[in-house]
């Protein structure tokens, strides 16, 4: 495995089948009394967040302190960044306290691989602008690989803000490193311009049809992974009114009883019920939203034990 | 396959086949008698050759017994001192059997017993897990060379070895075939 995890370009297949490993074994883990594991002891990771999470951070976080590293959580707001310090000078003067490794999200596209320049010890990107976010699409996969029982040859369906999604750029490379197909939907203008050549590609497709995606156009779908609405970056007039989002792309009652039953709902999180995501849906049986958030936490165990326990790589 | 080539390259045949099935019966009537029945036995194997022989002792048990002994697996990567000077590699299966190991008498299993230090391993992994009453150690093969103050409480063959020499078990289960052999040490 590669010292840093700043894309999923960083893993290969089988670097994905040994954190999957890994991380069923956390899983199990999770279920004990005593949820300690002594890989990391010793060790020092900084959670440097320079936007707001909830999930991330503490999934990170726990998953640390579950392999009794010490996690110290830095966020922006309240820090010297908003003295004006730069990106630079912040993450060198947290790494010269000596920590093991940098777990770090922010707002610029590709500021984990800035960083990951200057800096010696592993650094995990948590999310970077509308770049990547590879934990997460290794959780998703994770969590749909213990559902399905494999990705290869099975059909995800990825619904929405695609244009501002780290999530869906993620996703779309590991659902292709482990063999799934991949029909993207999104309104005209949520569609990243960037998409023609990806869609050239075998196994990958795109929609403005979400009824058309849904009924089988493109073959029988076998999960649906519903992405969020970034309200926070949509002062771009990209869709008229949010009931007409919901009317065309959102997963409503009516396209729930579209899906064969069993079919697998994913939503990376956090959830704007109502808007792209329907409370029958988010709460439907087959809603795997939770087993998301319990399967990060053992998927960022995974990452970080393969990271930051072995022996030092150079680079 | 045939018969794999166990002398040559493959070193010297220190137990047979035949051997390492006496050792093991003889192992799984110690247990027994030390514990004075088959009753609040757990066999914990350590991964990867001791999770077949802790179940092949547990067959041998349950043989004179009749009934079954609950028998599980313990992976203890997490756990061992050397994580820093190995590759990290994916942790195996730690499967702890229903009734779980508090109150119960533990007996740990593994091939080979060197330096003590996968045991220490092992001991915080079951202290993460729960409180048997007691923990015991059996393996098939003790070499010495002790680097803890650590000791097993049944044995199957006692190999006074070099630490230049390499001792290899290999089992019917993850190797196609049951022999220990030694090879390397005097050139």
């Amino acid at each position: 495995m590669k010292k840093h995890l700043l894309s999923i370009d960083d893993v290969t297949a089988d670097d994905i089948a040994a954190l999957f490993e890994t991380a069923a074994e956390m899983h199990d883990v999770q279920r004990r009394e005593v949820k300690k594991l002594p890989a990391l002891r010793g060790r020092t990771i900084i959670n440097l967040f320079f936007e707001d999470s909830t999930r991330t951070r503490s999934s990170f976080e726990i998953a640390g302190k579950w392999l009794s590293a010490d996690v110290i959580n830095l966020s922006a707001k309240g820090s010297s960044t908003s003295k004006g310090e730069s990106l630079r000078d912040t993450v060198l003067t947290v790494t010269a306290m000596g920590i093991d490794g940098l777990v770090m999200r922010h707002s610029a596209s590709g500021a984990a691989h800035q960083v990951a320049q200057w800096l010696d010890v592993p650094v995990i990107n948590a999310g970077d602008g509308m770049h990547e976010h590879p934990t997460q699409a290794l959780l998703d996969a994770y969590t749909l690989t213990r559902h399905l029982g494999t990705l290869e040859g099975k059909h995800v369906a990825i619904i929405g803000d695609l244009t501002h999604s780290r999530v869906f750029r993620s996703n779309i490379k590991s659902l292709a490193k482990l063999g799934a197909r991949v029909t993207v939907v999104a309104p005209p203008t949520l569609m990243p311009s960037g998409v023609g050549p990806w869609s050239a590609r075998a196994g990958f497709a795109t929609s403005y049809d979400l009824d058309g995606v849904l009924a089988g156009e493109y073959g029988p779908v076998d999960a649906v992974m519903m992405l969020r609405v970034q309200k926070e970056r949509m002062s771009g007039g990209y869709f008229p009114t949010a009931r007409e989002y919901t009317v065309g792309y959102g997963l409503t009652r009516g396209r729930l009883a579209m899906l064969q039953p069993g079919t697998p709902i994913l939503h990376p999180g956090p959830m704007n019920r109502g808007l792209e995501i329907s409370p029958d849906a988010a709460d439907a049986a087959d809603s795997l939203i939770l087993d998301q958030v319990s399967a990060g936490v053992a998927v960022r165990m995974a990452v970080l034990y393969h990271l930051l326990a072995g022996e030092e790589t150079g680079a | 396959m045939t018969e794999p080539d166990v002398n040559g390259d493959e070193g010297r045949v220190v137990l047979d086949d035949a051997d390492i099935a006496r050792a093991l019966t003889r192992i799984s009537h110690e247990i027994l008698e030390r514990n004075k029945g088959a009753e609040n036995l757990v066999l914990l194997g350590l991964h990867t050759r001791g999770v077949p022989l802790a179940r092949r002792i547990a067959a041998g048990i349950a043989e004179v017994e009749g009934t079954p002994v609950p028998t599980g697996s313990l992976d203890v990567t997490m756990y061992r001192d050397d994580l820093r000077s190995h590759p990290t590699r994916a942790p195996h299966k730690t499967e702890i059997p229903a009734g779980g190991i508090d109150g119960r008498i533990v007996v740990l299993v593994d091939d080979v017993l060197y330096s003590g230090r996968t045991i220490r391993a092992a001991l915080d992994a079951i202290s993460d897990l729960g409180r048997p009453s007691a923990v015991r150690l059996a393996v098939l093969v003790d070499r010495g060379h002790r680097e803890l103050p650590i000791r097993a409480d049944h044995v199957g063959k006692n190999l006074p070895t070099a630490r230049s020499e390499k001792v290899r078990v290999r089992l019917a289960e993850t190797d196609g075939a049951d022999a220990v052999t030694i090879t390397g040490g005097t050139e």
